[in-house]
């Protein structure tokens, strides 16, 4: 993910200089546009071909498509623009902590709900207010950590998380590197204690990584980089692991031997939110854009294009029950526990790094 | 020395003076000041004087990965010297035009990043498009393995990484050196081998330091290589101050962990130089 967007950035900053040095003489058209974050990859390009065409068409406002890193890290970047007065975008997709983060330090505009009508497809856990109770960042996408296997390496599909600490799968699982990304004590609180309460007291969160550090001898690889666990899973290199639903599946619609696996516990439901961040200036087109973006059409557009589950209710949707079982399923999923790690942080983090170096 | 010879020393220290300040000490001044800034409740901070940073620091986990970084570092600049001055010697005694080809191949070397040089050595240690498929092949191994991650996989694509560092900085050394010893010693009855040992190597005591520590603060730095290529275990201190800066979200933690490695590297090189530099 990192190099893929340093090159990214680098190639977007080259080719806006280039457009800049041979073209001096134009004037900008005076036509409205907005600088547009989504995750880089797979997300952006989803973006790029199916969404921003159509809203540029719908509305006449031109999108810029930037990329963005996933968690902390673009939060920071936003932080140091804003101490400059600058938006590094005019909207973007933010993460659960980093965006409880950035609304307790008001680095995001609030939004006027009457511009957004189609805010009411959304149900509540997809709004997020700060502490005066102002909306300041609306659900875009969701998606969902499951259990994903190579089919060649793998002849039977998982059926539970339970099933990474079973001792046969020694040294086979490449597992998210942080506690933050990967929701491990999310997924074990639920698999072995009954559900995520355990994790509202400190002694609950010890417990529960005491259950979590047996798993450590079938971890082949503890990965920051998506790509390079994605390969080492298409390969059968990494043949098990916890990874992205909708990745997967537009990987095993490309032919690769891989399979995503709702184990019976339910996956993680993560989710991105659009924030606008507080310099940002195109306000109008920004609402108008989260509005879009809202829209069920729109959002069963994602559901097929990108793989990522409606955060509209789906009976709004036309997505078909297959269609809709592609993206999310049925069962009650694992959300995780945002607040722990806003609370705990510097403990949780600790406890994380001494589990994983043994 | 006298006012009017000083002046214009003292003007042409002035850009490279001003160079350094910006770019070194301002954000080294910067570093400081976060690594005792206060936190703040919303996960914010304030500078001010706070050392709770290094008292977090203080654990046995903290202290341990500081000393395993320093240890793994020091185990790198040895096997690539190790590697790099007999080459370098014999480098230094081919004609000027393979001299030339050699030196150009090592400089292109330089050109490969860390993430690079990381990836390309995760596909020779993997099991399915590695090395071990070439052992298979040729009947050493009957099954093909992953070599990856683990202690040696790190091991080696730092040294890999370091070995043309630590060429270029022995090459003006060792090709300087005064033939006329080696020839008095073989002249002496001395064997090859001996003079290797007793007169090549004891002359350039001072550029193998110099070498030592540099290529050892080098690969103090890496984060890319431990984290794709090791176990958590074999993750230096530099992965985890990335972790804190960019994952966390904890710049003072972080920043008080650069302190640390700072200390460390600094007391190394400082050590290495008072006992190990003089002739």
């Amino acid at each position: 993910m990192k190099t893929q967007l340093n090159r990214r950035s680098f190639l977007g900053t080259a080719a806006a200089a280039t457009a800049l040095l041979s073209a001096p003489s134009i004037a900008r058209a005076d036509k409205a546009s907005i600088k547009v974050g989504t995750y880089g990859g797979f997300f952006e390009d989803s973006f790029k071909d199916v969404i921003y065409p159509d809203f540029t068409a719908a509305t006449g406002i031109e999108v810029n498509s930037i990329a963005v890193p996933t968690g902390e890290t673009w939060l920071v970047q936003i932080k140091n623009a804003a101490r400059a007065k600058q938006a590094p975008t005019d909207v973007s997709l933010m993460a659960g902590i980093p965006r409880q983060r950035g609304i307790e330090q008001k680095l995001f505009k609030t939004l006027d709900p009457a511009k957004i009508p189609n805010l009411s497809n959304l149900s509540d856990n997809f709004k997020d207010y700060d502490a005066d109770g102002n909306l300041v960042a609306v659900g875009a996408v969701s998606w969902y950590i499951t259990l994903c296997s190579n089919t060649d390496e793998i002849a039977e599909a998982p059926t539970s998380w339970a099933d990474m600490w079973d001792p046969k799968n020694e040294d086979l699982l490449g597992l998210l590197a942080l506690s933050t990304n990967s929701y491990l004590l999310e997924i074990t609180a639920t698999t072995f204690f009954g559900g995520t309460d355990i994790l509202d007291t400190k002694e609950g969160i010890e417990k529960v990584f005491e259950k979590l550090s047996e798993i450590r001898p079938n971890v082949r690889l503890w990965y920051r980089d998506e790509g390079a666990f994605q390969q080492a899973l298409q390969d059968g290199e990494i043949p098990m692991g916890q990874y992205y639903h909708d990745v997967a599946g537009l990987a095993a619609a490309e032919g690769f031997p891989v399979r995503s696996t709702f184990p019976k516990e339910g996956g993680v439901l993560d989710s991105g939110f659009w924030i606008v961040p507080e310099h940002a200036e195109p306000i109008d087109e920004a609402h108008e854009f989260i509005n879009y973006i809202s829209d069920p059409e729109i959002q069963a557009s994602l559901s097929r294009n990108l793989g990522t589950a409606p955060v509209v209710d789906p009976s709004l949707t036309d997505l078909t029950a297959d269609e809709l079982a592609a993206v999310a399923s049925n069962g009650a999923p694992i959300l995780p526990r945002y607040d722990i790690y806003k609370e705990h942080a510097d403990w949780i983090s600790d406890k994380w790094n001494q589990m994983l170096g043994g | 020395m006298t006012n009017n010879k000083s002046l214009p020393q003292y003007l042409t220290l002035i850009p490279s003076s001003v160079m350094i300040g910006i770019f070194f000490m301002i954000p080294f001044a910067l570093i400081l000041a976060a690594s005792v800034a206060v936190q703040t409740p919303e996960g914010d901070f304030n500078y001010g004087f706070d050392l709770a940073h290094f008292e977090r620091f203080l654990t046995w986990f903290y202290i341990e990965r500081a000393l395993f970084s320093a240890g793994i570092c020091a185990l790198i600049a040895a096997l690539s010297l190790l590697i790099a001055f007999p080459f370098t010697y014999m480098l230094t005694r081919f004609n000027e035009r393979a001299k030339t080809l050699w030196l150009i191949y090592i400089l292109a070397q330089l050109s490969l990043s860390e993430v690079l040089i990381a990836f390309s050595w995760q596909v020779l240690f993997s099991r399915t498009a590695g090395i071990g498929n070439i052992l298979e092949f040729v009947g050493i191994v009957e099954k093909s393995f992953a070599m990856a991650p683990s202690a040696g996989a790190v091991i080696a694509a730092l040294v890999y990484l370091a070995v043309p560092f630590a060429i270029l900085l022995l090459y003006p050394a060792l090709s300087r050196m005064d033939r006329s010893l080696i020839e008095a010693a073989r002249t002496l009855g001395t064997s090859t081998i001996g003079t290797f040992f007793k007169i090549v190597i004891p002359v350039n005591r001072s550029a193998l330091v110099s070498s030592s520590v540099t290529i050892f603060v080098l690969t103090l730095g890496a984060i890319i290589v431990p984290q794709v290529l090791g176990k958590p275990e074999h993750w230096t201190l530099s992965v985890l101050i990335t972790d804190q800066a960019i994952f966390n979200f904890n710049l003072p933690f972080a920043s008080a962990l650069a302190v640390v490695l700072l200390i460390l590297s600094g007391s190394v090189v400082a050590a290495v130089m008072k006992f190990g530099g003089e002739k």
